[in-house]
């Protein structure tokens, strides 16, 4: 082990206060005190509502106070994924103590300290698992040397456990809390040895959400429950695509009571005033006319320019292996399909909003203070600077949790809103954007078609693969170098992209979101046509990747296997019979994304002539489960979001205007709408992956390979509900 | 504007409100009971969802004004100490997710075993799919309904 000299120790007590982490933590006014007018609490950070008592730093994630209270920070965004938790677990670990003596606090947004404080691509796990855990495990040393000092014997000779360190020789101990301030002296380990994870206590086990008593009980958590004494609130009108402000009356809207000023940016009208409701009620009454500056385009424009752009003999090559027109001249048969799916709104529960204070000095703006949810703060921080013509570090970010977000919130177009907004009225102004404004608002799914064609042997063998993605705002709708790629000899992956004023944002697994469905859908009419079992069929592509693989591969065939390999043992895949004694029809789906691997049966059953989803098998390889609670219900809800986007999503145009609103003509699935969901992980002790988006992907292709072995029908389309003969799922 | 006199978890508090403010802005911007959330504000989603006189109700679409004899309860009153049945159940089964639906979905569904006690699957999913939950916790929610109806025997 060795050490460097200068120690990063940071003693944060004071005499009689508390650890001083940046942000305010209060507790929540309790239930049952109520008087009339305003009591509104700051927010909740802390898991525990604790209060800290003097506490030692040790470093960036975790401090100790002498009671033996752990804080962890939490550096990430939480928006559902269950970062809050899965990260503190893995410093809990190395760390070697009682999780029930852990008190978890989101971090604000502290790029000095944390180097990635982004929610996006599920990539939080696989950035940090090390560093969290040399974090836990260098405490860890420096505690376990401040007890062989203190007892004058060698540190090897020294155990852990529950935050208690052990000399089993002369069986003394002494708990971590007693051992801080003598560990706060010592120069800090920079090469420690991480445990075996065999021996992992925590890590693989199953705990509970962090926050669940604070959200169990209401208390204040998330952005839009956020409250500042003398703050206004704010919302805006902004145009359709394709449309630009031209005039705006806003004289009633300004004599209505509460309102305090109508101001208007960038095409925007936006209301401030002093409650919600009575802002809402004015922004009604504003008199807007607004003017075409732009196309204005509606879906029949879109299925026009799909058309278009797959006859195009414009678009470019993302990938090219061996001779494609050759197989297919030689091809004994050949398949060809075309696949569409809309625009989709993210919907996350709770709608935008962003809380800005900017301050001025005798020169303009001087600096920010946001607070709300985002995926990005960084990315949220440096717009804001900009808008402001202000240094970053003029600027501070206080994360909250998020009502979802689903890539909606890795856009920062909401907060530098509030920004500006504050900087227009001079005053604190939580924004909020009503459902409305957030289904109308953009950042779409980009709307796609795709054209697949593949060549077959005379013994179906699939020798010819061609994939064009036709798409709306989505720049690549490919992913060029997934599966099948590398296991096909002559393949042609292109794209072509049309540029629209709707705008288009990523959402929950960004294109894989469809392009799974697709990809696997067609795939199932290719090992149909080629009258093979569409999971051998999956499994000799692979084996061909592997033995004689073509250009890169950019997948682990073995783990890609494994997962496939999992689902049809765990589904009784193509022997199982229902009560009837009939075959259940099954469809079978696997796809690699954001480096998980995840593959997925679906059952269609007939009841009473109609075809109902009754079951998806998951099997699922993220490496190491954190925890077993959380990573169960990403898969379960990523399957369930796969389920209701592809049967019931659907966000339409016309005249550039969106024509769904809100939840009452935008369908979400809903409980009595979900089949049952069996969830498998493999289990193979390598480094883990994320989980926030993998599980959604193979999902539609699981639905409509099963619909198509009940009925013999395909679905093509999204939303499956608009297709003649799937009315009657549930 | 006007004062309004309002029975909320066991307490009379007094607010100004114009009349036709749902009791869900009310509750959340005059009297900081922020648990009560707002999701659609057309009673399609059941964020808002509070007991009025003892029923689910969603508060997005019911004006102050005509609430001013009931007895309401948030989730902030739904229990003293957060150990009511329902949510001592969505803590064991570990329902929440980003945990924004979460107090709508224990109105209703504590509002749905005060009426029925025993509930059917069917009878959970046809009151709670009245409430959605966009991460998709549905499985663990029916799963909770059922344990915290074992709970209340």
């Amino acid at each position: 082990m060795t050490s460097t000299r200068r120690s990063f120790l940071k003693i944060a007590a004071s005499a009689g206060g508390g650890l001083v982490l940046g942000f305010n933590w209060f507790e929540p006014a309790a239930a049952d005190v109520l008087p009339a007018g305003r009591t509104i609490p700051a927010l909740v950070n802390s898991s525990s509502g604790s209060t800290a008592v003097a506490s030692v730093e040790f470093n960036s994630f975790l401090s100790i106070a002498p009671d033996g209270l752990v804080t962890i920070l939490s550096p990430n965004p939480e928006i559902g994924q269950g970062i809050k938790t899965a990260f503190p677990i893995v410093v809990a670990e190395e760390l070697d103590v009682d999780w029930n003596r852990v008190n978890v606090v989101q971090s604000a947004l502290d790029n000095k300290k944390f180097e990635r404080q982004l929610t996006g691509g599920s990539g939080a796990i696989k950035h940090s698992w090390t560093r969290l855990r040399k974090a836990g495990a260098t405490a860890r040393q420096l505690l376990m040397q401040a007890a062989a000092q203190r007892w004058n014997v060698p540190a090897s000779e020294l155990t852990t456990d529950k935050g208690v360190v052990f000399h089993k020789a002369s069986n003394r101990k002494l708990p971590y809390g007693e051992l801080v301030a003598d560990a706060a002296k010592l120069p800090v380990p920079t090469d420690v040895p991480l445990k075996d994870p065999k021996n992992f206590k925590l890590i693989g086990g199953t705990i509970k959400n962090v926050d669940n008593k604070n959200i169990l009980t209401g208390k204040p958590l998330f952005g839009i429950d956020f409250y500042r004494e003398g703050m206004l609130t704010g919302m805006i009108q902004r145009p359709a695509f394709g449309y630009k402000l031209k005039s705006v009356d806003a004289k009633a809207a300004k004599a209505m009571p509460g309102i305090v000023d109508v101001v208007t940016f960038k095409n925007n009208v936006a209301v401030v005033g002093k409650s919600t409701w009575q802002v809402k009620k004015a922004r009604e009454a504003l008199k807007i006319e607004w003017e075409k500056d732009g196309t204005l385009e509606s879906n029949t424009d879109h299925d026009r320019l799909f058309t278009d752009m797959l006859n195009s003999e414009k678009a470019t090559v993302r990938r090219k292996d061996g001779d494609v027109e050759a197989a297919f001249k030689s091809a004994a048969k050949v398949v060809k399909a075309e696949y569409q799916c809309p625009f989709l709104p993210h919907s996350p529960m709770e709608p935008m909003n962003f809380f800005a204070h900017v301050k001025f000095g005798p020169n303009g703006p001087e600096s920010c203070e946001l607070v709300g949810p985002t995926q990005t703060p960084d990315a949220a921080r440096n717009e804001t600077a900009k808008l402001l013509n202000i240094p970053v570090d003029k600027i501070t970010v206080d994360l909250t949790r998020m009502g979802g977000g689903f890539g909606r919130r890795l856009k920062a177009d909401y907060v530098v809103e509030a920004a500006e907004l504050s900087s227009l009225v001079k005053a604190p102004v939580k924004l909020i954007w009503t459902r409305e404004d957030d289904m109308t608002g953009g950042s779409y799914r980009p709307a796609v078609r795709y054209r697949f064609e593949a060549a077959l042997d005379a013994q179906g063998n699939m020798i010819g693969y061609k994939l064009r993605g036709a798409s709306i705002n989505a720049g690549n709708a490919t992913r060029e170098d997934n599966f099948p790629s590398g296991a096909v000899p002559n393949l042609l992956i292109d794209s072509a992209d049309h540029k629209s004023p709707i705008t288009t944002g990523a959402w929950r697994a960004p294109i894989t979101n469809f392009l799974a469905f697709a990809e696997q859908s067609f795939l199932d009419e290719v090992a149909t046509a080629a009258g093979k079992d569409p999971v051998q069929f999956r499994l000799d592509l692979l084996e061909k990747a592997k033995t004689s693989p073509t250009g890169a591969i950019k997948y682990d065939i073995d783990r890609m296997k494994a997962v496939i390999r999992l689902a049809a043992e765990k589904s009784n895949w193509g022997k199982k019979k229902g009560a009837d004694g009939k075959p259940v029809a099954q469809g079978f789906s696997v796809y690699f994304s954001h480096n998980s691997y995840v593959a997925q049966v679906g059952e269609v059953v007939m009841q009473k002539g109609k075809p109902v989803l009754q079951k998806i098998y998951a099997a699922a390889d993220c490496g190491i489960i954190i925890n077993q609670s959380g990573a169960r219900q990403q898969v379960t809800g990523g399957v369930v979001d796969g389920i209701g986007h592809a049967m019931y999503g659907n966000m339409t145009f016309k005249d550039g205007v969106p024509q769904q609103t809100n939840f009452n003509d935008y369908r979400l699935i809903r409980m009595n709408e979900v089949p049952d969901v069996e969830v498998h992980f493999v289990d193979n002790g390598i480094e883990p992956t994320g989980l926030g988006e993998p599980a959604l992907p193979p999902t539609g292709a699981a639905v409509s390979n099963a619909y198509f072995k009940a009925t013999g029908q395909r679905l093509r389309n999204q939303p499956f509900i608009n297709q003649e003969g799937f009315k009657g799922v549930s | 504007m006007a004062l309004y006199k309002l029975q909320i978890n066991g307490k009379t508090v007094q607010t100004e409100a114009d009349p036709d403010t749902p009791l869900l802005w009310v509750l959340r911007d005059n009297l900081g009971l922020v648990g009560t959330k707002y999701g659609c504000g057309i009673a399609m989603c059941g964020a808002c969802t509070v007991h009025v006189n003892g029923e689910a109700t969603r508060s997005c679409v019911l004006p102050v004004s005509s609430v001013t004899s009931a007895k309401i309860t948030t989730i902030e009153g739904l229990s003293k100490n957060g150990d009511h049945p329902v949510q001592q159940a969505w803590d064991e089964v570990d329902v929440p997710q980003c945990g924004y639906c979460q107090a709508g979905q224990i109105m209703t569904a504590a509002a749905l075993l005060k009426r029925t006690p025993k509930p059917t699957t069917e009878e959970i999913d046809a009151t709670m799919s009245g409430n959605i939950c966009r991460c998709g916790t549905y499985h663990r929610i029916r799963e909770a309904v059922k344990i915290a109806s074992a709970k209340t025997k």
